[in-house]
C-alpha cells in the first residue's frame, strides 16, 4: 500500500512544470477530503473540529486577518449558531479597538486577528496559496477531481515531521518530508491529543492535521459549495441551451440544405 | 456597406422615415445584421461571437468588480478578500472575471490561427488583420495590468520583470521603466495607473472590434475557399451567400453555449486550475517567488524573450555589430514584440496568389508545424531556463521568424497549388454531399 502510494506521489510529482512549483519539492500524500471533485461538500463536524485545533494550536503563531469571524456561522461552513460564534470570538481573541484606543474581546463582526508575533504567514488564504497536485505530466488536469491539493499539502507536512532537527545559521530547523528542500523552521506543532474533539472523534496526529486542513479550506474558500452548485447549474442550462440551439440550427438549415441538393 | 450587392433597409411606416432621414441608425443595424455572409464558412468561423462576447463578459464583471476594489498597495490584497468574501456574488464575478480572461485568449488563438489558415489576412483584409493584430496587443496589455491588481506575488513580480523589459532599451530604457512605473520600482503609483489603464483599455478595445468588423463587412467574410463571393448580380451573390441573421447568429450562439457550459465547468468546479497559488499571498517586495512566470497565454512570447541569451551566435552577431548597444536582453524583448509584428506583416509576407490553406499542399505542413511549435513555445515558456529548455525555446523561436520571413514568402513561388472550386455555391454543395453520408449534422471539427 505504502509503496503503491509512494509510486502514485512520485508519479504526480515528475512532471512538475516551473509554472506550478510551490511546493513541489516535498512529498505529498493525497489524503481524502469531503469537498473534492465537483460535488463535493463540506464536512461540518470536520470543520468545526478543525476550528478548533486552530483555534487551541495554529492560533498561537499563525493570524487569520481575512477570515471574518461572523462566518463562523455559515451554513456552508462551519454552521455554528450565533450565540456560540459569539461566544468563541469574546472568550478567545482579543482586538486592538482605534476608537476606544483599548483592546476588548472580539465580536462576530471582527476578523479573526492577524498575528505576526513568531514571523508566522497568515492562514487565511494558505489553502489556495500551496499546490500538491501538479499532474498528469504537469497539467494539472486532475485538480478537477482533486482539488489543487493545498489543503493535502497542509495535512501532510503537518504529518511529515521526521523528528530531526539541526541548527543552521543561529535557527533550529526540523525535518520535514512534504516541505520543499526538506527542512523547516516551524516546531512540531502537533503531537497527538492536542485538543479533546468534543464529539469523541480520537485526536491522532493525522486525525488533526487533516481536520485543520479541512478547515482552512473552508477559510481559504468559503464560498466553494455555493460556487460548485452555480457551476452544475450553470453546465446543466448551457447544455439544454445548447441542445436547442442544435436543434434551432438544424431546422433553420434544412431548407437550405435541401436546395441545394436539388 | 458591404460590396457584395444585397437588399438595404427600405423604412416603411411614417414614424421609421421620419427617423431614418435624421438619423439611419435602424438601416445600420438592418445592414449590420442582414449582411451577405459565405455559406459555406465553418466551425473555424465562430470565434468572432465567442469573443465579442468575452469583451461584453469582462466590462461587465469588471465594471462591477472595480466598484468594491481599492487600487492601494496596503488594500488591494484586502479589497480582493473582501469581495470574495463579502461582496454578495463576489467570489463568482471574480472567478467569470478571472477565467473570463482565459476563455479571451483561447478564442483569441483560434481566431487568429483560423485568419492564418484560410489566408483570412489576405488583400483585400489586410486592415481587418492589422486592427485584428492591435486589438490583440491591447488585450495582452489590459490581461497583464489586470493580473496586478490583486496585488499578489505573481503579479508584483511579474509586473517587476515585463516593466524591466522596457528598461532593456538602450539610453531612454531606464527613464522609460520609471515614467511607466511612476517611480524607481512597482509600487503604489504603478497600482494606480494599471488600475486606470485597465479600466480604459477594454473601451478602445471596443472601438478597435468596431472599426474591426467595419473593415471585413466591407470587404465580405473570408471562407474556407478562399474565393470571393460573386458580385456580379444581386441573384448571383445569393446563391454564395445568406444573410449574416438568423442563419449564423443561431449557428454562433449554439457553438456559444456550447463553450460556456465548459467554461462554467472550469468556473465552477476548478476556478484556480490557471492561476498560480503564489498570487494568494500577498505582495512582498523583499521576498523574489522561486519561479517568476506569466500567465498561461503569455508563455509562448516568454519563451522567445528568453531563447535569445547571450550564447546564441546571432545575439552575439548583433551586439558586436552595434557595439554593444543592442545586449541580449535588448535582443531578446525585440524579438518578443518583433514575434507579433512579423504575424502583423503576415499580408505582405505571404506571396501565394492563393487564399485558403486547403488548396496549398505544401503550405498545409508548415502551418501545423507552426500551430504545434506554438504549443512547444508555451509549454518551454513555463520551463525554468536551464538544461535542454533554453534550446529548445531557441529552435521554437527560430522557426516561428523562419514561418513568416521564409518560409512564407518562399511558398508562393515553390508551391504548386491545388485546383480550387469555382465558386463557393459549388463548395457549399459538395461539403453537402459529403456530411449528408454522416447524417447531415454539424460536426465540430477544427479547421480543416
Amino acid at each position: 500500500m505504502l509503496k503503491k502510494l509512494a509510486l502514485a506521489a512520485t508519479l504526480a510529482m515528475a512532471p512538475v512544470s516551473g509554472a506550478f512549483a510551490a511546493g513541489a519539492d516535498g512529498h505529498v500524500e493525497n489524503y481524502e477530503f469531503s469537498f473534492e471533485g465537483p460535488f463535493g461538500t463540506f464536512d461540518q463536524a470536520q470543520l468545526q473540529r478543525g476550528l478548533q485545533v486552530y483555534t487551541q494550536v495554529c492560533s498561537a503563531c499563525h493570524g487569520m486577518e481575512y477570515v471574518p469571524l461572523r462566518t463562523l456561522s455559515a451554513e456552508d461552513g462551519p454552521g455554528m449558531p450565533d450565540d456560540q460564534v459569539r461566544a468563541y470570538a469574546e472568550q478567545n481573541f482579543e482586538i486592538y479597538d482605534e476608537e476606544l484606543d483599548d483592546w476588548r474581546p472580539a465580536r462576530p463582526t471582527d476578523n479573526f486577528p492577524a498575528n505576526e508575533a513568531a514571523g508566522a504567514p497568515d492562514l487565511s488564504l494558505m489553502a489556495k496559496a500551496r499546490a500538491g497536485f501538479h499532474g498528469p505530466y504537469g497539467l494539472g488536469i486532475n485538480q478537477f477531481f482533486k482539488g489543487m491539493g493545498g489543503p493535502e499539502y497542509m495535512a501532510s507536512l503537518l504529518t511529515g515531521y521526521t523528528g530531526e532537527d539541526k541548527e543552521e545559521a543561529g535557527a533550529i530547523l526540523y525535518e520535514n518530508t512534504a516541505f520543499p528542500g526538506g527542512w523547516i523552521s516551524m516546531a512540531p506543532p502537533l503531537w497527538g491529543d492536542d485538543v479533546d474533539y468534543a464529539d469523541g472523534t480520537e485526536a491522532t496526529i493525522e486525525q488533526q492535521s487533516k481536520d485543520v486542513s479541512a478547515f482552512l479550506t473552508w477559510a481559504a474558500e468559503p464560498k466553494l459549495m455555493a460556487r460548485k452548485q452555480a457551476g452544475f447549474v450553470g453546465v446543466v442550462f448551457l447544455t439544454v441551451l445548447s441542445v436547442l440551439l442544435y436543434l434551432t440550427n438544424k431546422r433553420l438549415w434544412a431548407p437550405v440544405k435541401a436546395r441545394a441538393k436539388e | 456597406m458591404s460590396g457584395i450587392p444585397h437588399d438595404h433597409y427600405e423604412p416603411s411606416s411614417g414614424g421609421e422615415k421620419w427617423l431614418h432621414k435624421r438619423l439611419p441608425i435602424v438601416g445600420l443595424m438592418y445592414d449590420t445584421l442582414m449582411l451577405p455572409t459565405p455559406k459555406n464558412l465553418n466551425w473555424m468561423w465562430i470565434w468572432g461571437i465567442v469573443l465579442t462576447f468575452c469583451l461584453v463578459l469582462q466590462i461587465i464583471t469588471g465594471v462591477v468588480l472595480a466598484m468594491h476594489y481599492t487600487p492601494h498597495v496596503d488594500q488591494a490584497f484586502a479589497s480582493i478578500e473582501h469581495i470574495m468574501r463579502n461582496v454578495n456574488g463576489g467570489a463568482m464575478l471574480r472567478y467569470l472575471h478571472m477565467n473570463g480572461a482565459s476563455l479571451f485568449f483561447v478564442a483569441v488563438y483560434a481566431h487568429i490561427f483560423r485568419g492564418l489558415y484560410y489566408g483570412s489576412y489576405k488583400a483585400p483584409r489586410e486592415i481587418t488583420w492589422i486592427i485584428g493584430m492591435l486589438i490583440y496587443l491591447l488585450m495582452m496589455g489590459t490581461a497583464f495590468m489586470g493580473y496586478v491588481l490583486p496585488w499578489g506575488q505573481m503579479s508584483f513580480w511579474g509586473a517587476t520583470v515585463i516593466t524591466g523589459l522596457f528598461g532593456a532599451i538602450p539610453f531612454v530604457g531606464e527613464s522609460i521603466q520609471t515614467w511607466l512605473l511612476g517611480g524607481p520600482a512597482v509600487d503604489n503609483a504603478t497600482l494606480n495607473r494599471f488600475f486606470s489603464l485597465h479600466y480604459l483599455m477594454p473601451f478602445i478595445i471596443a472601438g478597435l472590434v468596431i472599426v474591426h468588423i467595419w473593415a471585413f463587412h466591407t470587404t465580405g467574410n473570408n471562407n474556407p475557399t478562399g474565393v470571393e463571393v460573386r458580385r456580379t448580380s444581386k441573384a448571383d451573390a445569393e446563391k454564395d451567400t445568406l444573410t449574416f441573421w438568423p442563419y449564423f447568429v443561431i449557428k454562433d450562439l449554439f457553438a456559444l453555449a456550447i463553450i460556456l457550459a465548459v467554461f462554467f465547468a472550469v468556473v465552477g468546479f476548478m476556478p484556480n486550475y490557471l492561476g498560480h497559488p503564489d498570487n494568494y499571498i500577498e505582495a512582498n517586495p523583499l521576498v523574489t517567488p522561486a519561479h517568476i512566470v506569466p500567465e498561461w497565454y503569455f508563455l509562448p512570447f516568454y519563451a522567445i524573450l528568453r531563447a535569445f541569451d547571450g550564447d546564441v551566435w546571432v545575439v552575439i552577431a548583433a551586439s558586436f555589430l552595434t557595439g554593444g548597444i543592442v545586449d541580449a536582453k535588448f535582443f531578446g524583448v525585440l524579438a518578443m514584440f518583433g514575434a507579433i509584428v512579423v504575424m502583423a506583416l503576415a499580408p505582405w509576407l505571404d506571396t501565394s496568389s492563393v487564399r485558403s490553406g486547403r488548396y496549398r499542399p505544401m503550405f498545409k505542413w508548415w502551418f501545423w508545424l507552426f500551430v504545434v511549435n506554438f504549443f512547444v513555445l508555451m509549454w518551454v515558456g513555463a520551463m525554468p531556463a536551464e538544461g535542454i529548455y533554453p534550446y529548445i525555446a531557441l529552435i521554437g523561436s527560430t522557426y516561428w521568424f523562419a514561418y513568416f520571413l521564409v518560409i512564407l514568402p518562399l511558398l508562393g513561388v515553390l508551391e504548386k497549388p491545388l485546383p480550387q472550386p469555382d465558386t463557393i455555391e459549388d463548395d457549399f454543395k459538395a461539403n453537402l454531399g459529403k456530411s449528408s453520408s454522416k447524417d447531415g449534422a454539424p460536426v465540430a471539427t477544427p479547421a480543416e
